[in-house]
């Protein structure tokens, strides 16, 4: 039919212009010659000299640190605030609470960043890795309620009813019962809470402070005076390294599916 | 088996659910509200060479009447006076308007192919259009400044096909067009997955009924699937919208000298000029600006959720 | 054939003794749900060991009084005594009472062992005596062979049996049941039934239950209670409920009936031997034996069931039993049962049914037959609600 040709050309198309660039420099983060433009032949050169550059592998540890730590944090208030939204009907300040959820979805980010830091200096606070850490929790947990609360708003409450009825008291029903049931949404909000803390230029730029240069911030830096195959090759990197973490998370949720369907079968097949 | 006294364990359960909401809620406000609360006070101060670069327009709380008589609105009146700056306020939000209707006339049409495609590949093609926005924004930008510089990518591809004399350039780079480009790159996803969901959730056989009765494709599209899908080109606008008024990496990045967005003059105000009082007042305008299209936002959200 | 029967149904009516003390008292139960009342003002006594149904068409409010027990909603007005104690404030994992879901709500993550172990687990019994309690209720529901299985690995009819198992576990006071037999064919349905019964005598247990099928409630059953948006027309014996009904609403909702409207024509006192009432209904006058409050000249409604009605091609020459004349319009044939609809020479309809008790019958009545139609006359019902 000639509606499906036009979709199969629009997806190609689309597909094509979201995957080409990152390809381009993927490939080019091999290429022996310093110059973009010129091929000079397969080699990992950049990957050695980004590995010896300190400041380079330096930022990358205290990103690492500043994901691991706001992407805990974000995904604990994150879960709690998505309950709260979905759980437990009217109290007072609702209408604010919703709007504080979704409003860093959208807020621009030199607003945010901006905001964060003139509190910080009022507060009296020294900026530097917790400052970034706070700002990154601030904004992540929002993107992890939202998850959250997607899946909590299509789980059966007759369950966490049928554990209270049993004599299970509320905590340890969320414990028990709740929480192991929404944690694929949880973990897929953590993820999501970790790459987007790995990913923050411009509010870590605002944040932070002496001694908590992120990798973002020196990848900026660097890239503001050319490009240079050594940004590709991190680059790279991390775009593997997300890339798996997707890959792995996305076969989970597939054996899962499988392990349900197969299950299933079972069920049918076994006279009762 | 007794029945328990009547108020302990209701009471119970209330401290922990008053605990679950007042975390992330106190959390937000200090974190979230509070500060817009400082950047509005601090926009009213004057500059100074110290640190913080401003000077407070008032210490401690007691002080109102002191606060009212040396609130000083001289930034306002100099961003106000200053063309640069409203021209650059214009230029956001032509930008942004500009960037969300590319944004839209590309996304649309993918979003509705995904949406035909077949079930059992549907999810795969969701998958596909998320994983780009998982690898670095940053590093989605700077892709493309290889490919635009004038001695970069498209230029060599253009002179290999001949499209270009090997002397010729592309001068793309650090102009408008790049940084539509690099926004309509960068925004893509966010455009293309709520119209995906609103699309996906539309019943197939409305079409079927409309042809039916004698409503030809082309116009039931524009009868049927466009009115149906409003939520999501409403949603996908506004979330692509706000973000990109007072976007920072791709003007500075890909744009040239001229290209004026105030996401990059807050920060030459904030880190070049150190002006932090004045770089305050250029937020708290973009606030302003804002604050409409994020109330359509939100109110989409709810109606969602 | 050889299923052994449980114990014979001994005699048991606590509600007939003005000294017995309810287990569960509803008193004055009102529940609203913003201006919306799901429960009116609503007073119900359950006692002890009784096994208590809730009838009533959908959304009037039996969920709701459940829930209200169990302690998922607190009633608005009102309150709910157990033993005599009111259990406002309670929580619900404090209530002596459990539930077994309409959607069985079951643990998808954990295996059925752990799902019927999870109420034991929760009063912290020795790991031995909930090993031998869950094997206990498995055998019960016999379900042992599937004790490793998660829910999904499931038949219908076997979670549901896994839910029933879960929410008998902790052997509750009172077992709440809501449309519990719902996902089940009439057969598994009937057997599920009788176990429910044995089940609920062996253990000396309060069940409350909920269902949409009349028959269920009338073979389960100590008592019914009928509901109609949010109150309750009629609590009593499933009997009484069939053969008494108190109002046209109960009369109707409650298997099959003919009803027509009419008006007192004369009591006792003028009647003689006969017929305690006469009722002029549009032409049709018909005389039933019933105690009665009605009084000359009220607007009363005649009812009768079908299978109390006889018809017959010839004329009745008892003259004690009412008669009516009309011509057969249809025939459904339900195997056991036939039933005639006729219409009534005035254009009204009757419906008769009739055992059909040989396979070969002399003279079937067929379609557009004249007929009588009989019925003695402590056949009928006045109904004046
Ligand atoms: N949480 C609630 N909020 C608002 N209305 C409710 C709520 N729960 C129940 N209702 C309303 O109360 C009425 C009674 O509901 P309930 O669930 O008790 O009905 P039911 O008799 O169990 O019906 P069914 O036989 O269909 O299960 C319904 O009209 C329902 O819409
Ligand atoms: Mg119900």
């Amino acid at each position: 039919m000639k509606s499906s040709r036009f979709d199969a050309t629009v997806l190609t198309l689309g597909f094509a212009f979201l995957y080409i660039p990152i390809v381009i420099l993927i490939i080019y983060s091999f290429n022996a010659s310093r110059l973009v433009t010129v091929w000079g032949g397969f080699s990992l050169h950049w990957y050695q000299t980004m590995w010896s550059n300190q400041g380079l592998m330096d930022a990358a540890w205290v990103t690492a640190r500043v994901g691991l730590l706001s992407a805990t944090l974000g995904t604990v208030l994150g879960t709690m605030a998505a309950m709260a939204l979905v759980r437990y009907g009217r109290f007072p300040g609702r209408m604010l609470f919703s709007g504080m959820i979704y409003a860093p979805l959208v807020m621009p980010e030199v607003i945010t960043g901006l905001s964060m830091l003139l509190l910080f200096v009022a507060l009296g606070v020294d900026r530097g890795f917790w400052t970034v850490v706070v700002a990154h929790t601030t904004f992540t947990m929002c993107y992890v309620a939202i998850v959250v609360q997607s899946r909590l708003l299509t789980f059966d409450r007759s369950l966490e009813e049928a554990a209270l009825d049993l004599g299970c008291p509320p905590v340890k029903t969320f414990f028990r019962i709740t929480l192991p049931l929404i944690f694929p949404a949880v973990i897929a909000g953590w993820m999501l809470a970790f790459t987007l803390s790995l990913d923050d230029l411009v509010i870590a730029s605002f944040t932070t402070g002496p001694g908590a240069t992120t990798l973002p911030i020196k990848i900026y830096s660097q890239v503001r005076l050319g490009v240079t195959p050594e940004i590709n090759a991190i680059c790279t990197i991390l775009i593997g390294l997300v890339t798996i973490g997707v890959i792995i998370a996305s076969l989970n949720t597939k054996r899962a599916e499988l392990r349900r369907v197969h299950d299933e079968h079972m069920a049918l097949r076994t006279p009762s | 088996m007794a029945v328990a006294q009547n108020s302990d364990g209701q009471g119970k359960g209330g401290l922990g659910r008053v605990f679950v909401v007042a975390l992330p809620y106190l959390w937000l406000v200090l974190f979230f509200v509070a500060p817009f609360f400082i950047i509005f006070k601090i926009s009213l101060s004057d500059t100074a060479i110290a640190l913080p670069p401003y000077t407070p327009v008032f210490e401690g709380f007691g002080a109102i009447q002191d606060f009212v008589s040396q609130l000083d609105i001289e930034n306002y009146i100099f961003l106000t006076d200053d063309p640069l700056y409203v021209k650059a306020y214009l230029s956001s939000l032509r930008i942004a308007a500009i960037s969300t209707m590319l944004l839209l006339l590309i996304g649309y049409p993918i979003a509705l192919a995904m949406a035909r495609a077949s079930a059992s590949i549907r999810p795969t093609l969701v998958m596909m259009v998320i994983l780009p926005f998982w690898t670095s924004f940053l590093i989605r930008v700077y892709a493309w400044i290889g490919i635009l510089k004038p001695d970069g990518l498209l230029t060599l591809l253009l002179q290999a096909v001949g499209l270009m004399g090997p002397e010729d350039q592309v001068q793309i780079f650090r102009t408008d067009t790049a940084v539509f480009i690099g926004i309509v790159y960068s925004y893509l996803p966010f455009m293309v997955l709520p119209l995906y969901a609103a699309l996906e959730k539309m019943d197939n056989t409305l079409l079927e009924a409309a042809n039916d009765l004698g409503c030809p494709p082309l116009k039931a599209f524009w009868r049927i699937t466009f009115p149906l899908s409003l939520p999501g080109v409403i949603a996908g606008s506004m979330i692509c919208f706000i973000p990109i008024t007072g976007e920072f990496v791709i003007p500075d990045l890909l744009g040239g000298a001229d290209t004026l967005m105030i996401g990059k003059t807050l920060w030459t105000e904030f880190f070049g000029n150190r002006d932090w009082p004045l770089a305050s007042a250029v937020a708290v305008i973009l606030l302003i600006l804002l604050v409409i299209p994020i109330m359509i936002f939100q109110n989409q959200q709810k109606k969602v959720a | 054939m050889a299923k052994t029967l449980g114990p014979v149904k001994r005699k048991f009516s606590p509600w007939t003794d003005p000294s017995a003390v309810p287990f569960i008292r509803f008193e004055n139960i009102t529940k609203r749900f913003g201006t919306f009342t799901a429960v009116d003002n609503l007073t119900l006594d359950i006692y002890e060991r009784e096994f208590f149904s809730l009838l009533g068409p959908s959304g009037c409010g039996k969920t709701t009084l459940m829930r209200m027990l169990a302690g998922f909603e607190e009633p608005t007005e009102g309150r709910i005594l157990l033993q005599g104690k009111d259990i406002r404030g309670v929580p619900p994992y404090r209530r002596p009472t459990n539930m077994m879901f309409q959607s069985y709500a079951l643990f998808p993550h954990m295996t059925v062992e752990k799902n019927v172990a999870f109420g034991l687990e929760q009063d912290k019994l020795p790991k031995g005596e909930i090993a031998a309690r869950v094997e206990e209720m498995l055998k019960l529901v016999k379900l042992e062979d599937f004790a490793r299985r998660k829910p999904n690995q499931l038949s219908g009819g076997q979670r549901q049996r896994v839910a029933l198992a879960r929410s008998l576990a902790k052997r509750p006071q009172v077992l709440l049941l809501d449309e519990p037999l719902g996902a089940l064919d009439k057969k598994l349905r009937e057997e599920t039934q009788f176990e429910l019964m044995d089940i609920q005598t062996n253990l000396g247990l309060t069940f409350l239950i909920v269902t949409h099928d009349q028959e269920e409630a009338m073979t389960v059953s100590d008592r019914i209670a009928v509901m109609d948006k949010g109150v309750i027309v009629q609590v009593a014996t499933p009997a009484e409920i069939y053969e008494a009904p108190n109002s046209r609403y109960v009369a109707d909702f409650i298997g099959d009936i003919n009803i027509m409207e009419g008006t007192v024509a004369a009591t006792q006192s003028a009647l003689g031997a006969h017929g305690t009432i006469r009722i002029e209904c549009d032409g049709v006058s018909v005389s039933v034996d019933q105690e009665c409050q009605a009084a000359v000249g009220d607007k009363v409604a005649f009812a009768v069931r079908p299978e109390k009605v006889r018809i017959s091609p010839d004329k009745p020459v008892d003259s004690a039993v009412n008669a009516v004349h009309g011509e057969v319009w249809d025939i459904g044939y339900l195997g056991d049962f036939s039933v005639f609809i006729v219409k009534l020479d005035d254009g009204r309809v009757m419906r008769a049914a009739q055992a059909n008790v040989s396979r070969l019958v002399d003279r079937p009545i067929t379609f557009g037959d004249m007929v009588w139609l009989t019925w003695p006359l402590d056949a009928g019902l006045v109904l004046t609600r």
